[in-house]
């Protein structure tokens, strides 16, 4: 069943390009960290097609860009590119760490586009076409993503400032010890969170013209009375089924898909552009805003992305707790993931409540140990805050062993025999594996294509090591079997919590250091878990000072949304809302 | 809705404050009327015995709504289980999460097409007043800058309790309008809002003047300065005008006299 | 044969309802097993963890029970032993706070001295995004997580921005809500002050020691008129005189605000008692 064979390796330790991409590498940037090279940007095409094709790196996990004007690092002090393009490629059938690679964007600010090599740099390349203002030459659809067209210039760049700008990076002066209270809104003459060019005129203001996907309805050849003009249906961004704010535009002709294109932003909060305003620390409870049905594995990869960069050690107990308390949430999340999906299809309230009840369970668990239902904050560098109160493992290890086990169950016999599940889950949604992989989709979708790909597996991170546990695949990549994935990951994580409830030790629960004093290092990571909706990685940048200086989320559920056109075309619209169920979003990660 | 506990409905009667509906005054021979009175007790339980949520999540504020009408805390008790996705059948709406830019367009026309008599609530920080993410470049610092609210309830999330309680301040709400004094049975009181705009930046039709003043008072200025020699900064133009317009800067005035009025401080 | 997963679906649910119904018919005559009754008709439930569904919170009626560690919105202890509030003004609370809601201002005497107490001190609930950040690293337990979630409002402004007298809660409503905690805090204090004392009694030997030596010396240069201990606490009970004296020449308003004050402590000691006996009721289950 399983095509890969999952062993974690370390990448090879240099870029062994050949003769002919030899002078494509321009160097190497911070040596420190992780390594990365500079490629010439005429050339990464040509690198990036040999790293996927006689290398294998055929997964583009991260695309971001960094804005390094008034860098205040030593590393880059004669470097004068402004712009410089990130890229993260893994290996998915070898597994192992990442290779790295920059490419320093001219003056011209175009960049060669990397989709005709990996369809699921679209999604990412718009993303930094919209905040950073790089254009990339050869791109199907650049066009904004997150925010709207004519959108006045490219909030991400280190010289824009928005409307509530106070200062480059909290805390505030204002704040203590004068506390020169005053809203934001009494600052600006309007009252609101905006800000117009000089001169602009509202009056004579002209939305540009909206976006609608093209495509050309079937014409047929013996029959043309059967020809028929396809429309354009909007769904969203108030739809009940579209799992929060998100928009799909689709081009129908009669009830079937021609072409959908997602639409995003309706949700964007600027994570990036305010993690990059917070100290290192501060950063921790905004991680818990995105993905808000697991907060508590948001926090944990970034504190591994932190503690990756600044060397922090985690004791045994807290290694655990860390555990713990992120398979509980894969456990929620496929549960609640599960139900919604049966909503979508139709059954209403039933499936939904079943997992909610659970979740209720696990969510008691969560706000005894850290005080809150959803926004856990529990995780710190170094460990977690606090120890586990009195009387929670005994509850945990109840849950653990008995009553999760049992209520899976429960689910299983409701649903996977049910008819109407097969009748419309089977063969809806399908795209190959390989298609997966090149759109850069990762989690339960993948493994429900028949790759056992797991970061906990191929990377392993933390002590999943030590653990004995599966990973489950099912070969037919369509919509039944994305439900059925998640709910064996969630027989697994049951797995894993019962052996970590059982061996866990006493002991410290968080390292010294890494308070809100904290300072980094100067340099980047790229730092990545398996999160319950895929891979959540965090790509930071610091240039030793209190803050980060790029603080960018890779995050599952917005680039698992580039496979969502190429899936729907050629089912009913009915079926596009049960394919956006199966990949499993939440708006807060996609937009951030 | 279950009957309170006498001493629950008077714990926070003094948070009470006359709210938006009551500025029309009740006509004074209708006053003492005792057949209104009992249309009105008849009138108000009706109505909020069965009021209908809108269907409307954005954040995360959102799954802790579902949460709420789920089996735990149940809203079925309140009658409010039927979560309508059309607003043209929904009462209430509940903000429940951060309002973008973006969406606030989409969400004001949901607000103009809701029936009379229609409340908003606006659930948890964000909405309230853009909550942490109020300093962002995409974000409305609270709700009520576009539409009015009802009912506000505080936290990040609000827990289910939290938002139960800020319903039933609702129904408070609803006990004591007055069928006689209600805006929507009269002419010209219930008004749509303008549908805010998105330009370069998000911008409500209402203030476009206030825009225009200061937006053109600027370029003059920035040429003005071109004209001297001086160097225009680059972060006045991605800020917006550096000089406050003279409302603004009665605006202000008038905040800080108001703060000192709370403080009970001298002016 | 068609219909037997749909059956069994059917079947698993029926299941459910009756075993749920169970559940509640087994905790009748309380209603629901593990719950306590508070009073004016207000029960506080504790989900049982070995029941097949969940219970359903009747809340405005029911409560549930919330766990110790559970975070809402800050509040400002007031030391109700010392008669004063555990704040200095240290600021560390807003600056650590992540969206930065925290407005404090440094009380100051006449002539602009510094001092350690704030003067006034906002927390801007529709900012607050209930980190605890602050009372993890607030050297003085002054600043704590409540409870409270009762908290909508029908006015965001001013109503939202809490401010000091809003915030403040006595120390009695602190170790009801958060007993564990609170005896730990307490334990610790106790250690360091007699740590403290110990240090200050060898150390005024020590002084002793030394001025019976240097009063064996003839003083040849004398130092600079440092101010005793006795001295301090001397012009540290002045000064709290003539705050009284200042407070009292304040007018009604200030009267009133007293007042308010008093009422509103009273009032959360109540509460705070509720809580303890609602706590012993639980661990007397």
């Amino acid at each position: 069943m399983s095509q890969a064979t999952v062993v974690a390796e370390a990448p090879a330790d240099e870029l062994d390009l050949g003769p002919e991409l030899a002078d494509a590498v321009e160097g190497a940037w911070a040596e420190d960290t992780e390594k990365t090279y500079v490629i010439a940007p005429d050339r990464i095409l040509d690198v990036l097609r040999h790293l996927r094709d006689v290398q294998g790196y055929d997964f583009l996990s991260n695309l971001t860009c960094v804005d390094y004007k008034g860098y205040g690092g030593k590393l880059r002090a004669d470097v004068d590119a402004r712009l410089e393009i990130v890229y993260n490629l893994y290996n998915t059938r070898r597994g192992g760490g990442s290779i790295g690679l920059h490419v320093r964007v001219p003056e011209d600010e175009t960049v060669p586009s990397a989709t005709s090599l990996y369809a699921g740099a679209n999604l990412q390349e718009r993303e930094v076409y919209d905040l950073f203002g790089v254009k990339f030459e050869g791109h199907p659809n650049l066009r904004r993503i997150l925010l709207w067209d004519g959108f006045n210039g490219h909030p991400m760049r280190k010289d824009w400032q928005e409307a509530y700008f106070e200062e480059d990076v909290k805390p505030f002066r204002s704040r203590h010890p004068k506390g020169e209270y005053a809203f934001h809104e009494d600052k600006i003459p309007w009252a609101k969170n905006t800000t117009y060019p000089a001169g602009w005129d509202p009056d004579s203001w002209q939305e540009p013209v909206a976006y609608v996907p093209v495509s050309q309805a079937p014409h047929h050849e013996n029959e043309p009375h059967l020809d028929t003009e396809s429309i354009v249906v909007n769904l969203g961004p108030h739809h009940p089924s579209t799992h929060g704010v998100f928009r799909m535009l689709t081009r129908v002709e009669g009830e079937t898909i021609l072409a959908l294109e997602p639409e995003m932003g309706y949700l964007h909060r600027n994570h990036e552009k305010i993690g990059e305003r917070n100290t290192w620390l501060m950063n921790m409870p905004f991680t818990d805003r995105l993905d808000y049905l697991n907060s508590m594995s948001n926090n944990w990869s970034y504190a591994l992305a932190v503690e990756k960069l600044a060397g922090i050690e985690v004791p045994e107990r807290a290694e655990y707790l860390r555990v713990i308390m992120a398979e509980f949430t894969r456990i929620v999340n496929h549960t609640w993931s599960i139900g919604f999906i049966l909503n979508d299809l139709g059954a209403l309230q039933t499936p939904a409540l079943y997992a909610i009840e659970e979740r209720e369970m696990i969510l008691d668990l969560f706000e005894a140990v850290s005080g809150a239902r959803m926004m856990c904050n529990y995780m710190r560098f170094g460990g977690v805050v606090r120890d586990l109160p009195e009387g929670w493992h005994e509850q945990a290890a109840y849950l653990a062993n008995e009553r999760l086990p049992r209520a899976l169950d429960e689910l299983d016999t409701l649903l996977t025999e049910n008819e109407i599940l097969k009748a419309r889950g089977r063969g809806v949604g399908y795209l190959p594996v390989e298609d997966l992989i090149a759109l850069s989709v990762s989690g339960p979708m993948i493994r429900a294509g028949g790759l056992a790909y797991d970061i906990r597996k191929a990377e392993p991170y933390g002590i999943y090591d030590r653990f004995d546990f599966d990973v489950p695949t099912l070969p037919n990549s369509d919509i039944y079997d994305r439900y059925y994935i998640r709910l064996l990951e969630a027989m697994e994580s049951v797995r894993i919590l019962q052996q970590a409830l059982r061996d866990i030790p006493e002991g410290e629960t968080l390292g010294g250091r890494g308070g809100y004093t904290l300072r980094a290092p100067e340099g980047e990571v790229y730092s990545r878990i398996e999160a319950p909706k895929g891979e959540l990685g965090f790509y930071l940048a610091s240039d030793g000072k209190v803050a980060p200086w790029r603080y960018h989320v890779r995050s599952p559920s917005y680039i698992n949304l580039n496979a969502l056109g190429p899936m729907s075309i050629g089912y009913k619209v009915a079926d596009a809302i049960v394919i956006l169920g199966a990949i499993d979003i939440v708006l807060g990660e996609v937009d951030r | 809705m279950a009957s309170l506990p006498p001493d629950f409905q008077q714990l926070k009667q003094d948070q009470l404050t006359p709210f938006l509906h009551d500025e029309i005054a009740v006509p004074d021979e209708l006053q003492a009327n005792v057949l209104i009175t009992t249309v009105d007790k008849i009138y108000n339980w009706s109505r909020r015995s069965s009021m209908w949520p809108l269907l409307f999540g954005l954040a995360c504020c959102a799954i802790e709504m579902i949460a709420t009408a789920a089996s735990r805390y149940d809203l079925a008790r309140f009658g409010m289980e039927v979560m309508r996705p059309s607003p043209r059948q929904s009462d209430l709406m509940i903000v429940s999460g951060t309002v973008t830019k973006k969406m606030v367009p989409a969400i004001v026309r949901i607000y103009n097409q809701m029936a009379e008599p229609r409340y908003v609530l606006s659930m948890g920080a964000c909405a309230t007043g853009g909550g942490p993410f109020k300093e962002g470049y995409n974000v409305v610092s609270g709700i009520d800058k576009y539409i009015p609210v009802d009912v506000y309830v505080p936290g990040c999330p609000p827990t289910p309790e939290a938002l139960i309680y800020g319903l039933l301040k609702m129904h408070e709400k609803v006990d004591r309008q007055s069928v006689t004094s209600v805006p929507w049975y009269r002419k010209d009181t219930s008004q749509f809002v303008p549908v805010p705009r998105l330009g370069p930046d998000v911008f409500d039709p209402r203030q476009v003047d206030l825009i225009k003043d200061t937006t053109l008072k600027a370029a003059a200025a920035t040429t003005a300065a071109a004209a001297n020699g001086a160097s225009a900064g680059a972060t006045e133009h991605a800020r917006g005008p550096a000089q406050l317009s003279d409302k603004a800067i009665a605006r202000m005035e008038e905040a800080k006299r108001r703060w000192r009025e709370k403080k009970g401080l001298p002016e | 044969m068609f219909g037997t997963g749909l059956l069994k679906g059917l079947g698993v649910t029926l299941k459910h309802a009756l075993d749920t119904f169970d559940d509640d018919r087994e905790s009748v005559p309380d209603r629901y097993r593990g719950s306590l009754d508070l009073g004016n008709n207000r029960r506080v439930i504790k989900q049982p963890i070995d029941q097949e569904g969940l219970l359903t919170i009747q809340y405005p009626e029911e409560k549930r029970l919330l766990p110790e560690r559970f975070r809402y919105i800050p509040m400002l202890i007031w030391d109700s032993e010392k008669d004063e509030d555990r704040c200095t003004a240290c600021g560390i609370c807003a600056k650590v706070c992540p969206p930065q809601c925290i407005w404090i201002v440094r009380d100051s005497d006449e002539d602009g001295k510094p001092l350690t107490r704030a003067s006034e001190f906002y927390i801007d609930a529709a900012v607050c995004m209930s980190c605890s950040f602050c009372v993890e690293f607030c050297p003085f337990d002054a600043i704590k997580m409540n409870h409270d979630y009762e908290l909508a409002v029908y006015d965001r402004y001013p109503q939202l921005v809490y401010d000091m007298a809003e915030l403040t809660v006595p120390l009695e409503y602190y170790a009801a809500l958060w007993p564990t905690q609170f005896e730990e805090e307490e334990t610790r204090r106790r250690e360091e002050e007699e740590k403290k004392r110990r240090q200050e009694e060898e150390k005024a030997a020590r002084l002793a020691a030394k001025q019976a030596e240097a009063a064996e010396k003839p003083a040849d240069a004398p130092a600079a008129p440092k101010r005793s201990a006795a001295e301090l606490q001397q012009l540290a009970r002045e000064r709290a005189a003539q705050r009284q004296a200042q407070a009292a020449d304040g007018g009604s308003s200030e009267d009133d605000a007293a007042a308010a004050k008093k009422t509103r402590m009273e009032e959360l000691k109540r509460k705070a008692q509720e809580r303890a006996r609602q706590r012993k009721l639980e661990s007397g289950e």
